[in-house]
């Protein structure tokens, strides 16, 4: 165990250090998730391009996709520096689809399409998105209903109708992942294909969703006849669901990380703040201390879980659904956070800050933002199944539809 | 960086595995909790000593193996995963521990060896009333090197041949060794939560003493002693804890209700998760604590404290857990269930409890950012 840089690793620390200092970009985004503008994302598009040029964009691709070829540990390192910075939410536009659409593309697309994807959606020059819930088709992802059927014409190509939800950063997407029902006949884990998808495809309609924490960054997506070639489709007909777990496995590892100002900013926050008998400071509460400790506990332990993670991938090794920690831990521990934070501030608390960027506001909007990511990418629930499952190896949930073919599925709406 | 066991290290823990599940089994802690005359089992005490374990973390210069402190925790987290019964943690996470970081160069030669050779039992006795006790608040007093008071419980000090005891002489709170085989030392076996595990009332009336470490400097000495012992016990409570998760995964398996196994419920297959998330967070804060200890690192404080929190949070949590999901069956003296609560307890208070510990935490949290 050496939680220290080796010689190498310091090195390439100091020359990642160095290169920051030099090249760190002048505009920063003080924005949070779903609050981003023309603005804010050129910005994150010429950060993403210099970092490509240098080697930072997506350290540990290889080399022939126009990564670095780096290891997990340098990756690590990189990030480390970039958050030392106050660099870390640069590239949340990029989240869906470095973390999430290209791997899936690497991992069962043809060659033509890493080709034609790998390296501009590194450069950050095309944005994707995810195109996989549906309002009837959530949790149940499986459950899809957009269908995409065989042109007549012979053509090979596909016609896509349906609706997709919860689709967030479509509006200025570039690209989607886009998972479909081609076959109603079979059951519904069986009759999926994923494709990709232009999405400036005519036929697509993108309507954002004012949501509940005042933004809006998530969309409703439409599809009426639009046409996609056969050679969009990512692995086999009918192994969309396969294909869709790639996707979800990376999104669990990508998304592991928190929501905004953590217990730092609690700690600051709580010095500054009175105590509640008016004496001292909140800091100085006995009550506050053993809540501090907690979560200071809880925010290393995870921190610290991720970097075993990144060492059993230097080993070569897959992580495996314990990834599924991250999400389930910092997800609401960013909403148990934000709410001491309100309550510390009393009556006050009430009061909104709009500058995502101070504490409070920050806080605030971890107060809103904490409830999506307990959601987002997996609830809860749907986590606390897979651990249970595919890591304890408990009995799955008794399921009413597994062997019906799609089609004689009683539902309602 | 590397946030895991080498190989050699994984080697080691495969084989202390084998060992323990041949030389240890639940039989023998249960010899322990049920016969009120055994304080330990001999036998695999001595065992474990000809292995090694006991001088794993002791240089071979004063008769250790001299493995290290990564191996150490490595042996520590197998033993707590079978409640072993013996004085490992007093005699090794804690006396070693602090002969090895302060003793003179005569006190690591006099009793190091004695320690991996088996020969010795040590502990440390600093409890003198109920709740949180700060060394300058002791009453135990040192008097022209005789050591007077009385220290209650004292884990293992009914066997123990030798002790760290935290008392006060003219120059403040110090630390102080002394040979229990005098006869001012007069101890009486007390009953505790966990029977597997022995303890003691020692009073100590005019016994010869030597100091350990500086004089005056006892809270430092202590809180050093409490930071390395912590992430040792971590290792125990992640062992146990890991084990607690396997039996009642394992139960959930098999216990039908309602037509169908348990381990299908919703209720309970969330239950198993939880266990599965404390558990690995305990585990990677423990690996860092290994790491802080192995290397001497100034993180050593928080990392400790942080071991120390998330473990004692884990093994409660699965033994409790781990109790209810095995139903009226768990609550019999029969099932294990109890055994694990047990001594998820005992660790958890042996050094200090949990609101001791955050407490720890934040003011070394706050060291730094005043920086
Ligand atoms: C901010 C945000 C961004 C998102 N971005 C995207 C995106 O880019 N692309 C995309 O495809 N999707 C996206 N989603 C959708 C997200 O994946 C789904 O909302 C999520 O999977 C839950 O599905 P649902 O909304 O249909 O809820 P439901 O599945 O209807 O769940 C409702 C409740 O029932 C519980 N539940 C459901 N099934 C079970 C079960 N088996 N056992 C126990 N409880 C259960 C759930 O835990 C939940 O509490 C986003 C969601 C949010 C909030």
């Amino acid at each position: 165990m050496d939680f220290k840089d080796s010689p190498e690793e310091a090195e390439y620390r100091a020359r990642v250090r160095s290169w920051l200092k030099t090249n760190t970009p002048t505009s920063r985004i003080n924005r949070t998730i779903g609050d981003e503008d023309s603005q804010s994302i050129a910005a994150a598009k010429a950060w993403q391009a210099k970092k490509a040029d240098a080697g930072y964009a997506c350290t540990t691709w290889p080399k022939e996709w126009g990564g670095a070829g780096g290891t997990p540990t340098e990756s690590i390192i990189f990030e480390e520096e970039e958050e030392r910075l106050g660099l870390g939410n640069m590239a949340t536009v990029f989240t869906m689809g470095l973390g999430m659409c290209v791997p899936t593309i690497m991992a069962a697309g043809n060659e033509a399409d890493k080709k034609r994807f790998v390296v501009p959606a590194m450069r950050g020059e095309e944005i994707w998105c995810q195109l996989f819930s549906e309002p009837s088709a959530g949790s149940d992802v499986a459950a899809s209903r957009t269908r995409a059927v065989e042109a007549d014409d012979g053509s090979g190509d596909w016609i896509i109708n349906g609706q997709k939800v919860w689709t967030s950063c479509a509006h200025y997407s570039d690209l989607g992942l886009l998972l479909v029902r081609t076959d109603p006949g079979v059951p519904k884990h069986k009759g999926l294909t994923m494709f990709w998808i232009d999405m400036k495809s005519s036929g697509i309609d993108v309507r954002p969703i004012h949501q509940a924490a005042g933004s809006s960054d998530f969309n409703e997506v439409f599809f009426t006849d639009v046409r996609v070639k056969d050679s969009q489709r990512v692995g086999e007909i009918g192994r969309g669901w396969n294909v869709a777990l790639v996707t979800l496995m990376n999104e669990r590892l990508s998304v592991g990380g928190g929501f905004g100002p953590n217990w730092p900013e609690l700690m600051e926050l709580a010095s500054r703040l009175p105590g509640v008998e008016g004496k001292g400071s909140v800091l100085q509460d006995g009550g506050f201390r053993e809540k501090l400790a907690n979560w200071y506990v809880a925010a290393e332990g995870l921190k610290l879980t991720r970097l075993r993670s990144q060492t059993a991938l230097s080993r070569g090794q897959t992580p495996g659904s314990e990834a599924s920690i991250g999400k389930v831990v910092s997800a609401r521990q960013t909403q148990v956070l934000a709410t001491e934070a309100l309550d510390r501030l009393d009556q006050y608390g009430i009061v909104a800050n709009d500058d995502a960027t101070s504490i409070i506001g920050g806080f605030q909007q971890g107060f809103f933002w904490g409830a999506a990511m307990r959601i987002a990418g997996g609830t809860d629930e749907i986590l606390k199944n897979i651990i249970a499952e595919r890591v304890l190896g408990l009995p799955p949930e008794i399921r009413l539809d597994r062997d019906v073919a799609f089609k004689d599925i009683s539902r309602k709406i | 960086m590397n946030f895991d066991y080498s190989d050699d290290q994984k080697f080691l823990k495969k084989e202390a595995r084998k060992f323990l599940e041949a030389r240890c089994p639940i039989t023998s802690t249960r010899s322990v909790l049920d016969n009120d005359s055994k304080a330990f089992d001999h036998k695999l005490w001595r065992e474990v000593a000809e292995m090694g374990w006991t001088g794993a973390a002791i240089p071979e210069k004063w008769g250790g193996t001299g493995l290290g402190h990564v191996e150490l925790c490595a042996l520590a987290e197998e033993l707590g995963r079978v409640i072993a019964p013996i004085p490992f943690a007093s005699t090794v996470y804690v006396f070693a521990e602090a002969i090895l970081a302060f003793g003179s160069d005569a006190q690591r030669e006099a009793l190091l060896p004695g320690i991996a050779s088996g020969d010795v039992i040590g502990c440390l006795a600093t409890s003198e009333r109920e709740g949180v006790i700060l060394p300058e608040e002791m009453s135990a007093r040192v008097v022209t090197g005789k050591l007077s008071g009385v220290k209650i419980p004292v884990t293992d000090g009914d066997i123990a041949t030798y002790a760290i005891v935290a008392a006060q002489d003219e120059a403040g709170p110090g630390l102080f060794v002394v040979d229990m085989i005098d006869e001012g030392v007069v101890r009486e076996t007390i009953k505790t939560l966990d029977p597997t595990r022995s303890a003691a009332r020692v009073e100590f009336k005019d016994v010869p003493c030597e100091r350990l470490g500086a004089a005056g400097e006892g809270a430092a000495l202590l809180s050093n002693i409490f930071d390395r012992a912590a992430v040792l016990f971590a290792f125990e409570q992640v062992g146990g804890a890991d084990r607690c998760l396997e039996d009642a995964t394992s139960y959930a398996m098999e216990r039908y209700a309602f037509g169908r196994v348990i381990g299908s419920y919703q209720a309970i297959k969330h239950k198993l998760a939880d266990i599965y998330v404390q558990n690995e967070l305990a585990r990677s804060s423990a690996y860092y604590g290994a790491w802080a200890l192995s290397t001497d690192a100034v993180e050593l404080p928080e990392a400790a404290s942080a071991a120390r929190i998330a473990g004692t949070h884990a093994y409660d949590f699965a033994a409790k857990e781990n109790l209810h999901t095995h139903g009226g069956m768990g609550f019999t003296w029969e099932v294990d269930c109890h055994l694990h609560l047990r001594r998820a307890r005992q660790l958890g208070l042996a050094l200090g409890g949990l609101p001791h510990w955050r407490e720890r935490l934040v003011r070394s949290l706050e060291r730094y950012s005043t920086l």
